[in-house]
């Protein structure tokens, strides 16, 4: 039972072994799941040993090391010097979430597409409602507002491109300020629309001099278009212009003809089939299946002020991302989330979306189911991922420390835990290697990954 | 003007109103579409359903009006109110933003109308800001103020202080000599020949100042509540403009631009209240 065992005594393996952390294997995991639960001990201890647990294995992924610094310092001396640095009390009371709400009436931003859907859907079927809070959703006119409500906290929490957090963290692009991604919104749901005239140039080479639109600097959007073009020979800074546009105002330029494309969110790609402006070229699912868009974002501060908030605000849009995963779900979904209020879009646009079954702008019928879906883990390597593209196309100078930027961030723990309690799967790794284009992204070589791209911005 | 005149010239407002809406009305007629070859498809594209197609025709704009105008009041959450509603939060941030400015810019344009010396001093911070878009301080009120509604009211207050800072100097120095003259040679003590001498020798102008001013805060908050978000008419303006629908940007359009005549026309009003004949 590593995760209850004292983390201070230097015989212990610490490390899940199951999906518990209960049990040294997930046989024993699974003989015992009938039988008693740990709450039968005292709760309280149990929770400190889970949290000191989780930051010493945090401090020395490798049990040896641990081994060695508590035989060298003594266990007593040992927490003494780590809680001078790490406010295990702080961590403790946060993990304290069945207590009263500190903040009951909460506003929450989200730009109106349907990456946003489970923040969204959370809302008119009343999972904020269930949890005792009583939330209000602003629509807000543009990412750099987003940024701005919350570093002005007029939002408690808000819908984010998940590399925005990041950035705020570093200070790139305003004043820093520590921002965290609780959970990723969506996966994939994205796609690359060209205007109808461009039908015959689905080659990217052919695509020198194209003026494109994404959302903001620091979205996946821009790095998947990035990373999709320079993979086709073609040098984003020079060979094409990218320009940044709010997604509303993405269909309207392409109307007009200021735009040759864009990879943009949905519902604005299908709105442009349905618009008969546009064209879907590529969903993004086809250039990294499993990719992270959107993210449900807050400040440290108000985790801090807020511990049981918070942990009512993450089962809320937990459960909507359950809900959201279910294929059969998506038809209702699409009609609760178009109304005005809302996304304010046709349902038929939204449907199409969330379903997969889609008009392409082509004169084709598609059926990919996975085109949007909402996976809200964390992913550790995802944030590692985007911060090479950062690093790449010049966003961050000079030398990053990949991890503990990701692990800062991107609240895994905080993911496992909830998702525990809602009884949904969470995985037990933080990092896992991905393919982009075919690519294999290994994210304990972050630097090699980079040096490995032949057109990228010259540091 | 004589009533024959204004007769005429309502028959003639007439006449270009009907000529307008019938070449709007003949220009966005419905074309005949080529039929899809698939149905399926068709029907994700959404023909057949009632589906605006370019520029929305007069008859749809009246039924979207109709729509909005029967029932202004309604409020179903954070982002979906009534066009009342909305306009009632963009005239209350015009009206404080204005109040403001009148505070600010009456008696500061009175101290400048009667000190050249600083007329002088002040000047050149005047000419350095009066030309900045008012829209470009809006980064800087968010960042700043720390919050999107009062940001909006600054914008506001800075946009709409500048003619009447301007008028008002300009009609106090303008007073003429002799009254003055005349005020000093009865004695009367400065306080009263401000109230009693300048403030109504230079009230048209003022007022001027106040009508320009209106004017450009109208035009302003459209622009602030489309960037800032929430609530307001710019702000309905920018929420349908996301949903592409143009027939409720249209209608948005001609309501805002029926609300700045009535506020024109009743700034209009007062100044006719205090214009005098030399």
């Amino acid at each position: 039972m590593p995760a209850f065992d004292n983390p201070f005594d230097p015989d212990v393996r610490l490390g899940a072994a199951c999906g518990c952390g209960e049990h040294g294997s997930q046989a024993e995991h699974e003989a015992d799941s009938a039988g008693d639960e740990p709450a039968s001990r005292d709760a309280e201890t149990l929770n400190g040993r889970v949290i000191q647990s989780a930051v010493m294995r945090a401090l020395f992924p490798r049990d040896a090391t641990r081994r060695r610094f508590l035989a060298a310092v003594g266990s007593s001396g040992a927490l003494a010097a780590i809680s001078s640095v790490v406010p295990f009390g702080a961590l403790e009371a946060m993990a304290q979430d069945k207590g009263s709400l500190e903040k009951k009436d909460l506003k929450i931003g989200f730009i109106p597409i349907t990456c946003a859907t489970p923040l969204i859907m959370a809302d008119p079927l009343g999972f904020y409602r269930k949890q005792g809070l009583n939330v209000t959703l602003n629509k807000t006119a543009g990412w750099a507002l987003i940024r701005d409500k919350m570093l002005n906290k007029e939002h408690d929490a808000s819908h984010f491109l998940s590399p925005m957090p990041l950035a705020i963290s570093l200070g790139l692009g305003s004043a820093a300020q520590a921002m965290n991604v609780a959970t990723i919104q969506n996966i994939n749901g994205q796609a690359i629309t060209l205007h109808v005239k461009h039908k015959d140039k689905r080659d990217p080479k052919q695509w020198k001099g194209f003026k494109f639109a994404v959302p903001f600097d620091y979205s996946m959007h821009n790095f998947l278009l990035r990373y999709y073009v320079a993979e086709h020979g073609l040098d984003p800074d020079t060979d094409i212009q990218i320009r940044v546009t709010p997604p509303p105002e993405m269909v309207a330029n392409l109307r007009a003809g200021n735009i040759d494309g864009f990879l943009g969110p949905d519902p604005f790609n299908q709105r442009a089939v349905y618009d008969e402006v546009g064209f879907i070229h590529i969903l993004s699912k086809d250039l990294w299946d499993g990719h992270p868009c959107c993210a449900f974002g807050v400040s440290d501060a108000f985790i801090k002020e807020n511990p049981n908030t918070f942990a009512a605000l993450y089962r809320a849009v937990l459960t909507s991302a359950a809900m959201a995963r279910e294929a059969r779900n998506r038809p209702l979904i699409a009609e609760v989330i178009s109304p005005p209020n809302y996304l304010n879009q046709p349902v038929t646009v939204v449907e199409q979306v969330l379903t997969g079954k889609f008009a392409d702008g082509l004169g084709n019928v598609k059926n990919v189911p996975d085109r949007a879906d909402f996976d809200p883990f964390p992913w550790q390597s995802m944030a590692v991922w985007i911060l090479t593209q950062m690093k790449r196309w010049g966003y961050i100078k000079g030398d990053v420390d990949y991890r503990q930027i990701a692990e800062k961030v991107f609240l895994v723990a905080d993911a496992r835990k909830h998702m525990a309690e809602l009884e949904m799967k969470a995985p037990a790794r933080s990092y896992a290697r991905f393919k982009v284009m075919g690519k294999e992204f290994d994210p304990a070589k972050p630097d090699a990954y980079l040096a490995s791209f032949a057109i990228r911005k010259a540091a | 003007m004589s009533s024959r005149d204004f007769w005429r010239a309502a028959a003639l407002s007439l006449v270009f109103l009907a000529v307008l809406l019938g070449v709007w009305h003949l220009a966005t007629l419905p074309r005949q579409q080529a039929s899809a070859a698939n149905d399926e498809y068709a029907k994700l594209m959404g023909k057949g359903a009632k589906k605006t197609e370019g520029l929305p025709t007069p008859a749809q704009i009246g039924e979207t009006a109709w729509k909005h105008l029967a029932d202004p009041f309604y409020d179903r959450g954070s982002n979906d109110k009534g066009i009342g509603i909305q306009l009632a939060y963009s005239l209350a941030r015009v009206g404080l933003g204005y109040a403001l400015a009148i505070l600010f810019a009456v008696p500061l344009g009175f101290l400048i109308g009667m000190s050249p010396l600083m007329h002088r001093a002040l000047d050149p911070f005047i000419q350095v800001l009066k030309p900045i878009s008012p829209l470009a301080w809006m980064p800087i009120a968010l960042y700043t103020i720390k919050d999107s509604s009062v940001s909006g009211v600054f914008v506001i207050f800075i946009c709409s202080v500048w003619p009447m800072l301007i008028n008002t100097a300009h009609g106090v120095a303008s007073v003429r000599r002799d009254w003055l003259n005349v005020a000093r040679t009865l004695e009367v003590k400065p306080l009263r020949r401000a109230f009693l001498v300048i403030l109504p020798a230079a009230a048209p102008t003022i007022l001027t100042g106040m009508r320009i001013s209106m004017g450009i805060a109208w035009l302003v908050i459209v622009a602030a509540e489309m960037l800032v978000g929430g609530t307001g008419i710019g702000y309905f303006v920018w929420n349908e403009w996301n949903n592409l629908n143009l027939a409720n940007v249209i209608f948005a359009i001609l309501t805002i631009g029926v609300v700045g005549m009535a506020l024109d026309l009743a700034i209009g009003r007062l100044q006719k209240l205090v214009t005098y004949v030399d």
